[in-house]
């Protein structure tokens, strides 16, 4: 089961705003997501600064096996990548929800979360034949 | 869903054992266990893992002409092969492409096992029975047993002291590339010293009933279940090529740098495009090669010089074993040496890549 304080995409990331600052979304990929790549190696994450567009590409993971592309859950600005990924990327299949968020943007309209599904919304999805 | 694939013996135990199943040369087979990737690589280099690889076909070739018949088909000599023994090399084609590469197993004066790999054993079979009617019948015939055996295989430095104790008779003193036939847990095995992985270990031909006894017997000794994505960079670690990506139909073993594997004093298929390019040179020649960090290259990608490209990536992966980022790929022949630096398009963004000598990783010698 999905966390149900957060929105989900069709691409398998999740998104939340973060409980310290009103207008500043966190986002990472989800446990189906991890669990589908098996054991992550590889981040390519966007840079401070950049701007995010809802469902275009901001970056890469790699597992041993696969590349998948990462999709910006929202529109917004980076304002914090999470670093320990670039040591440890094994903490987004150890804790996808937790530890391994990926990063932190400032979000253009807090209502573009509500055109996300919600957690039974995104656990249908994936256990959609 | 129902599945067109076909299913080894020990399908039924890999799906409980949480076993990520994907289609693989036309079977249904284990890409992992939940453990993952990385813990099964490692449980391989320094302890023992166990992988299914019934996919693999198993052949018999037998009668007074067998011998001449593999002498004719194969790159590696079975008439100086001795009873007891195998043998890695080819099965190339008149151009000296690779129809497959494959071990093979010397049974008795007249009587052969080959191991060809599983979504090429449908090609190797149509291959080796045209050679037989055109050449060798009567006096050589085949039999492929892979739908009433499995192929078990047993790897990692911690194998030899656990085959000791599941064996009726110890194997630890086989030497590597030798056979023996062992009562292993009541089951009749055919042991081969011999594996795909790097390290020391043993396959295991199985009569179909018994597959799962001796599978259960080995991971009830410790031994970890391993998938496909495991086995595919154990192999590229060891610097071993892989049908399909290093070697194909249209890939020479010279080209592939397997000059070792192949005959050059016979006639047989393919002898005089291998002699020729074994002494005059190659256009293209297969390199390994690292590159910092763990994005990996991945087969397809475009090796460059100076914005030019010069060869492109054959397998990559990250080296759990090395902790850094390894490939193999064609290039031309000018680039072969060890230490010339190249640049790999990984996806639009570039890295420099140092060519290396193969294998990546030698096992260490224990004493």
């Amino acid at each position: 089961m999905s966390p149900d304080d957060r929105r989900y995409t069709k691409e398998h990331e999740w998104v939340m705003l973060d409980g310290a600052a009103a207008n500043i979304a966190v986002a990472g990929i989800t446990d189906f997501a991890q669990d589908q790549l098996g054991d992550i190696v590889f981040f390519e994450l966007p840079k401070v600064g950049d701007s995010l567009t809802h469902l275009d590409k901001m970056g890469e993971v790699e597992s041993v096996k696969a590349v998948s592309d990462l999709f910006s859950p929202i529109d917004g600005v980076v304002t914090e990548i999470n670093e320990k990924l670039l040591d440890h990327p094994e903490l987004v299949n150890a804790d996808p929800f937790g530890e391994g968020w990926l990063i932190k943007a400032t979000i253009s309209d807090t209502a573009q979360l509500d055109g996300l599904m919600t957690a039974a919304e995104y656990d249908a999805f994936t256990a959609a034949p | 869903m129902t599945s067109e694939n076909l299913k080894t013996a020990l399908y039924d135990t890999h799906v409980p054992l949480g076993g990520r199943m994907v289609e693989f040369g036309g079977w249904d087979m284990p890409v992992q266990y939940p453990s993952g990737i990385l813990a099964e690589v490692k449980a391989v280099r320094t302890a023992t893992g166990l992988f299914d690889v019934s996919h693999m076909g198993r052949l018999y070739l037998s009668g007074p002409k067998a011998t001449e018949f593999l002498d004719w088909v194969l790159t590696g000599s079975a008439a100086s092969l001795a009873v007891g023994r195998a043998r890695y090399c080819m099965i190339c084609n008149e151009k000296g492409g690779v129809i497959d590469d494959t071990i093979f197993y010397r049974l008795a004066e007249d009587r052969y096992l080959l191991i060809p790999n599983a979504g090429n054993r449908p090609a190797v079979v149509a291959w080796f029975q045209r050679w037989i009617d055109e050449k060798f019948s009567p006096g050589c015939t085949m039999e492929d047993v892979t739908a009433s055996t499995g192929l078990i295989a047993f790897q990692g430095p911690g194998t030899a002291e656990v085959i000791d104790r599941l064996a009726d008779t110890p194997l630890s003193g086989m030497r590597p590339f030798s056979w023996a036939e062992r009562n292993v847990q009541g089951a009749p095995v055919f042991v081969g010293r011999t594996g795909y992985t790097g390290e020391d270990g043993f396959e295991m031909l199985v009569p179909g009933p018994d597959v799962v006894k001796v599978w259960t017997a080995l991971t009830g000794s410790g031994a970890v279940p391993c998938g496909l994505g495991a086995r595919d960079v154990l192999r590229l670690e060891a610097g071993l090529p892989l049908h399909g990506h290093e070697i194909d139909e249209e890939t020479t073993p010279i080209q592939a740098g397997l000059d070792r594997f192949v005959r050059f004093d016979k006639e047989y298929i393919g002898s005089t495009v291998l002699k020729d390019q074994h002494e005059n040179g190659v256009q293209r020649k297969l390199v390994g090669f690292t590159l910092p960090g763990r994005s990996a290259p991945r087969a397809g990608y475009s090796l460059l010089d100076q914005g030019e490209t010069i060869g492109s990536v054959t397998s990559g992966s990250y080296s759990p074993t090395l902790d850094t980022s390894i490939g193999m790929g064609y290039v031309l022949e000018r680039y072969v040496e060890s230490g010339t630096t190249l640049d790999l398009d990984i996806r639009g963004r570039t890295v420099q890549v140092t060519v290396t000598e193969l294998p990546f990783y030698t096992r260490p010698r224990r004493t």
